[in-house]
């Protein structure tokens, strides 16, 4: 990897780390969210200062260029992240179910109560 | 002091029809509590149920079939009913039916009695495509619980508590459940029986089947859901 990919690569991925944690510290984001982030930004900058650890994995992995295994590890990123979204959607469902049926049901008791 | 059985039924801008409904349940079973699910309508679908005695729950948006049934169980359990019996408020059931289904409840019979439509008395139809997809997933729940349902989607049910306690947990399936729970009442060993019931065409309101996409999600949703209640501990 050349020496200028190398300090814009570290560069993007820095400016990615910092950002989150500084959402993190302005409660705009859930420390629950941002491990995944976190994990991949410290990933890439590990990754392109220690170039023989991605030749290595590229060797593993059967690819043969070091950046198809950036944009496969890329892709694996992106379906956890949207699969943690699903997982986290769902509960919210259920809660916003729940929290709506409970609503239903107090309503019409105060109302009852209110006519009694 | 209330009655020891609830009458729930689930409505969605059902305006034109859930006075008829709820005046001529009431008509019939003067002793038994009747409340109808408003499920977030946008007509006035609560101001006539509520003109015709009705309790009125109101979901405070639109929220599916299935949660609707739900809110009614969890009023049931909430209330101490003992019995539910569900029908629907577009016309299509009979109430006259729970007086036929009522008693192998109360009598220990069953634990929960579906009202079959496919009955001499039913008027009834079907289309074809829909026919076909009923004898798939009747088939399908056959070889996975061992049950022969003929009315596996008929919404007009009548259940104890016990049934009624599995049914406010979160195993119940909040978009369309048909198949699916009966083979979750089965595999929790519940009695499950049928009956044949009166049932009419759905005259105002437009099934969820007209939309060929509604179609092709149900079909997948109902595989996976049933695959997924066999296999779950």
């Amino acid at each position: 990897m050349p020496l200028r990919q190398q300090i814009v690569t570290i560069f993007i991925a820095a400016a990615i780390f910092i950002l989150i944690l500084e959402l993190i510290r302005r409660r705009k984001l859930l420390e629950e969210y941002a491990w995944l982030w976190l994990m991949t930004g410290f990933s890439i900058i590990v990754l392109t200062i220690w170039r023989d650890a991605l030749i290595k994995i590229t060797h593993l992995i059967g690819a043969v260029a070091p950046q198809s295994t950036v944009f496969f590890f890329a892709v694996i990123f992106l379906i956890l992240i949207c699969l943690q979204f699903s997982i986290k959607v769902s509960n919210l469902t259920n809660q916003v179910k729940n929290l709506a049926q409970e609503l239903a049901i107090l309503k019409s008791e105060i109302q009852l109560k209110k006519q009694a | 002091m209330h009655s020891d059985t609830l009458i729930t039924i689930p409505a969605y801008n059902e305006e034109r029809t859930i006075l008829k409904v709820v005046a001529l349940t009431k008509k019939l079973y003067p002793d038994i509590d009747i409340v109808v699910i408003n499920d977030g309508s946008i007509d006035g679908t609560t101001e006539m149920a509520e003109k015709a005695g009705a309790i009125v729950l109101s979901h405070p948006f639109n929220m599916g079939y299935g949660v609707t049934l739900q809110t009614g169980y969890k009023y049931a359990i909430r209330n101490n009913y003992t019995y539910l019996v569900q029908m629907d408020g577009d016309g299509q059931h009979d109430p006259e039916s729970v007086k036929t289904m009522l008693p192998l409840i109360k009598g220990g019979s069953f634990d929960v009695v579906l009202g079959c439509r496919f009955s001499d008395t039913s008027v009834y139809k079907m289309s074809i495509f829909r026919s076909i997809g009923m004898k798939v997933f009747r088939f399908f729940l056959y070889v996975l619980s061992g049950q022969k349902i003929s009315d596996i989607t008929s919404g007009f049910q009548a259940m104890n508590k016990r049934v009624l306690s599995l049914f406010v947990s979160d195993v119940f399936p909040s978009d369309y459940p048909d198949a699916d729970v009966i083979l979750l009442l089965s595999k929790n060993g519940f009695k499950i029986g049928e009956v044949p019931v009166a049932m009419y065409p759905n005259l105002y309101g437009k099934s969820m089947h007209s939309n060929p996409l509604n179609v092709v999600y149900y079909v997948f949703k109902m595989f996976l859901s049933m695959l997924i209640t066999k296999i779950r501990t």
